[in-house]
């Protein structure tokens, strides 16, 4: 719970591209809370700050970080090094990713501060769990698939998808 | 105007050059999004396209197009039914070199029985879906705008610090 007289502070984090047009099919959960997107591009911003004012929704806070995938060890350094100092900053109460890369650093750091945290997995995967999914999830107090064939008992959990 | 997208990552020479031959005879406009080319991948000659779109500008294209043309990600697929646009999705294949997994075959499978979305498996299918779609025999796709409720409610309880 968020400390009494403020708002409960989500950070929603994917990387770009099909992740995040994942995360924004999510919106309608965060609803009321105090918002801060996190991706890997820029222009996106203007997006999701007109779409939670097309609902009636407080400006959601905006923040980037670098883009890397698995392969780029120096980028994914730099990466983890934003996110470190994101997550320090904002002290999300919770944390909710579609992957990839700077989900699972977010995961793990918002985990470390005391967050409440999800991983839902792409729905790109259906038949098999992400590589970074696969890591991020046990640290998740939620890990979900989108697909009921990928849940199994443990996790992750099957409770719907984005389309 | 057809918008081919293949998302950032790859290069997807396979679907780029079987679009680029059927512009070249078909009169139909196209505008490609190319992502990440390298030296040697192909670039179309019968159409313009772009490396890198910025998100305004990729929303432009996709608002323009009558019928998109893609790799089976799933950016592309959610991004042409938001829009209300039939869509061709071709998979990429991790066994010649287009992604670092088959998990797009996969995607191609699940969706392909999906209203608004056609599975171009290999590039030869690809002018006889086109010349399908672009005869107006096509009924867009259509999709909620945003996740299932019960998947919402899942992370409602997580915010509100209610377990799962």
């Amino acid at each position: 719970m968020a400390a009494a007289g403020r708002l409960t502070k989500v950070m929603a984090v994917a990387s770009g591209g099909g992740h995040w047009v994942q995360l924004n099919r999510l919106a309608p959960a965060w609803d009321g809370c105090e918002v801060h997107f996190v991706t890997t591009s820029a222009d996106q911003e203007a997006g999701v700050v007109a779409r939670a004012a097309a609902r009636g929704q407080p400006r959601p806070h905006f923040h980037i970080c670098t883009d890397a995938n698995r392969w780029q060890k120096l980028r994914l350094l730099k990466q983890a090094l934003e996110l470190v100092v994101i997550v320090l900053k904002v002290r999300p109460d919770v944390l909710i990713t579609t992957g990839a890369a700077p989900g699972y650093f977010a995961l793990r750091l918002a985990k470390l501060t005391g967050a409440r945290t999800c991983w839902l997995d792409s729905i790109a995967n259906a038949q098999e769990l992400s590589l970074s999914g696969a890591k991020a999830g046990p640290h998740a107090d939620l890990f979900l698939t989108q697909w009921p064939e990928v849940a199994k008992p443990g996790g992750p959990q099957f409770k719907g998808a984005v389309l | 105007m057809i918008f081919l997208t293949i998302g950032t990552q790859e290069p997807f020479d396979r679907l780029v050059s079987a679009l680029d031959q059927w512009a070249a005879t078909s009169g139909v406009p196209v505008f490609g999004q190319l992502g990440a080319l390298k030296a040697e991948s192909y670039r179309p000659q019968h159409f313009p396209f772009a490396d890198f779109m910025d998100a305004a500008a990729y929303e432009e294209k996709l608002r323009a197009a009558d019928v998109v043309v893609a790799h089976a990600g799933m950016g592309s697929i959610i991004s042409a039914l938001t829009h209300a646009k039939p869509i061709i999705i071709m998979p990429r294949r991790a066994s010649l070199g287009e992604h670092r997994n088959e998990h797009q075959l996969a995607t191609a499978e699940r969706f392909r029985s999906r209203s608004g979305v056609w599975v171009a498996d290999e590039p030869s299918a690809l002018p006889a879906l086109l010349a399908q779609l672009l005869s107006g025999n096509a009924a867009a796709g259509s999709i909620a705008p945003f996740a299932s409720d019960s998947l919402l409610d899942a992370l409602r309880g997580l915010i509100r610090g209610v377990a799962a």
